[in-house]
């Protein structure tokens, strides 16, 4: 990737995020904010390919570190953001009555637990 | 071989892009109420997808490591994000932030470490981007501890900016050198992230814990970059855009938090406020406090038209979410609308309410924000109050002395009847008198959150 490439990309994904959200209601503050912190997680692969092309004890470690922390942000900002939005519903959906959360939360665990266990 | 290495290269770029689509459509449906739960699970898939790809990276080894340090921070991190009470998700947003921060500062790191840079831009791009990951690693944890009640004072001492300013430029100076090539010795390396943890340190300790959702956002929005930047030097088109994308939508979502909290940016980073002030008070209020029972508060909603609910903090803190969702469910059932009124700053950040109400069952549609709602107020026969005190006070809008004034609030005191639940007669948090209180409009039901819903429940039914 040539550096004017990567300086294209830079400015397209900037006016993207920008639009992306441009139009967000106040009530979704808190999730979105939350949502895009899950996104950064992606420094996951990132820290993974430091990781993997570590050869002395210090870069080993501080690479072990990076990939940790990277997992928690990308797999703790799914099951926060999960579980809020799980919950917003609106009158239409209501149905039943004793709307409980904890249902769908389930899926997500199954499916982040394969990024985790189904990777080796 | 090459042949090999060209297909698990292709496949992996091609995951990265299918990784960019989700994430850029998951959070494009995370923005509206109606489709925000798809767009988790998509921007979910996404990382699944990126994930798994990378294993597959050309010339990686390690594997055994870097399956251990996912389990345990996977493991760790989901356990901790399905147990954390909704009213704490500030600052389990922060921490996982935080997270992200200090593993772009490690990339950063394990880079210069080796000091094979080919390039200088390659070296000035790791650089920036580990010090503004390593900053928000050290500021996040700050703001995790502040809003855990870990960290209770605001540290604040004259020339303290100035400090903030050498350590910045001691990590640039630093920086710099090693960007350059003349000096990239390790020592030189671990004194640019020294410099950069305590960078984040001295800036996120003197802003108060009001102020602290603003500076959350705000280092979302830099880890986004830091995670671009160390795209940038690996290579990494899903590092690059994904980060790149949070970083203009977090620069977006910190100006609106800040607007919604009448803040502005600058004012919340540098100005060492948001911690109540309490030393102007404003012109006192005359009047005096009419209370009400639960009985007739009750038979009063009963029979009215239209009820609007001003909810606060203080509504969660006593847990009386469920029951005030009970109680307008009955309200709805006798053909009373019901609607709430949130103000931006009702919870401990801007959408944090509607979280919580959520929680207890509360349909969205039923919640509008402050613009949608307050010229509602004038045909509302009762507007119910809980927990909520300086964001309905109407000396914001008419008192030039008071320290709130110019905050945008609910125009509660529009409504027909207002009816305030409250613990006791004394001011609120902040130390400001509510005039709000003292209308001749206004009846104090007094007790605390959850009995007083609860008696107004039983007070409804026997209607």
């Amino acid at each position: 990737m040539t550096g004017v490439v990567a300086l294209y990309i830079f400015m397209l994904a900037a006016f993207t995020g920008y639009e992306v959200i441009a139009k967000v209601p106040v009530i979704l503050h808190t999730p979105l904010m939350s949502g895009s912190n899950f996104v950064h997680g992606i420094v996951l692969v990132g820290a993974m390919v430091a990781l993997g092309s570590a050869t002395t004890p210090l870069e080993k470690s501080i690479g072990f570190i990076g990939v940790l922390l990277a997992a928690g942000n990308a797999v703790g900002g799914y099951a926060v953001t999960e579980r809020m939005l799980e919950m917003f519903k609106s009158s239409g959906a209501r149905g039943g009555k004793g709307s409980k959360g904890g249902k769908g939360g389930k899926d997500g665990q199954d499916g982040q637990g394969g990024a985790a266990k189904g990777s080796p | 071989m090459t042949d090999l290495h060209f297909s698990a290269e292709a496949l992996i770029q091609a995951s990265y892009l299918l990784t960019a689509f989700l994430f850029i459509m998951g959070l494009k449906r995370m923005s509206s109420p109606v489709t925000a739960r798809s767009g988790i699970l998509w921007a979910g898939a996404g990382m699944l997808v990126a994930t798994l790809a990378t294993f597959f990276y050309p010339g990686m080894t390690n594997f055994p490591l870097i399956i251990i340090a996912v389990l345990i921070g996977s493991a760790v991190a989901w356990i901790s994000g399905r147990r954390v009470a909704m009213t704490n998700i500030p600052q389990m947003i922060a921490l996982y932030n935080g997270m992200g921060g200090g593993a772009a500062a490690a990339i950063a790191a394990v880079e210069l470490y080796r000091g094979e840079q080919q390039s200088t831009a390659g070296a000035t791009l790791a650089v920036v981007g580990g010090i503004i990951g390593a900053v928000s690693f050290s500021g996040s944890l700050i703001a995790f501890g502040k809003l855990q009640g870990l960290i209770r004072k605001s540290l604040r001492f004259g020339g303290q900016q100035l400090l903030n300013l050498l350590i910045l430029a001691a990590a640039l100076l630093l920086g710099g050198l090693v960007a350059s090539g003349f000096n990239v010795t390790p020592a030189a390396v671990t004194g640019l992230f020294a410099a950069s943890l305590l960078l984040g340190l001295s800036m996120t300790l003197p802003i108060g814990g009001a102020d602290m959702p603003v500076v959350i956002s705000l280092y979302n929005a830099l880890t986004g970059l830091a995670v671009a930047f160390e795209g940038f030097v690996l290579g990494n088109a899903a590092m690059i855009i994904a980060g790149t994308v949070v970083g203009s939508a977090g620069t977006l979502l910190t100006q609106l938090m800040a607007k919604a909290m009448n803040r502005s940016l600058g004012n919340v980073l540098f100005s060492g406020f948001g911690d109540t002030a309490a030393a102007a008070t404003g012109t006192a209020v005359t009047g005096s406090l009419k209370p009400i029972e639960a009985a007739d508060a009750g038979v009063m909603m009963a029979f009215a038209q239209k009820v609007i609910i001003v909810p606060g903090y203080g509504m969660a803190v006593a847990q009386a979410q469920h029951k005030v969702w009970e109680l307008c469910q009955l309200l709805i059932d006798r053909g009373v609308t019901v609607r709430f009124a949130i103000h931006p700053v009702a919870g401990r950040m801007p959408g944090h309410m509607n979280v919580l109400l959520a929680e207890a069952g509360v349909p969205y549609d039923l919640i509008a924000d402050l613009d949608e709602i307050n010229a509602e107020f004038e045909t509302a026969d009762v507007a119910l109050i809980i927990g909520a005190n300086d964001v309905v006070n109407p000396v914001a809008r008419n008192d030039k002395s008071s320290p709130i004034y110019g905050m945008p609030i609910l125009n509660a005191d529009k409504a027909k009847n207002v009816i305030v639940i409250k613990r006791g007669q004394g001011a609120g948090f902040s130390g400001i008198e509510n005039a709000l209180f003292y209308l001749d409009n206004t009846r104090m039901l007094y007790g605390d959150g959850q009995a007083a819903a609860a008696a107004l429940i039983s007070a409804v039914k026997s209607v």
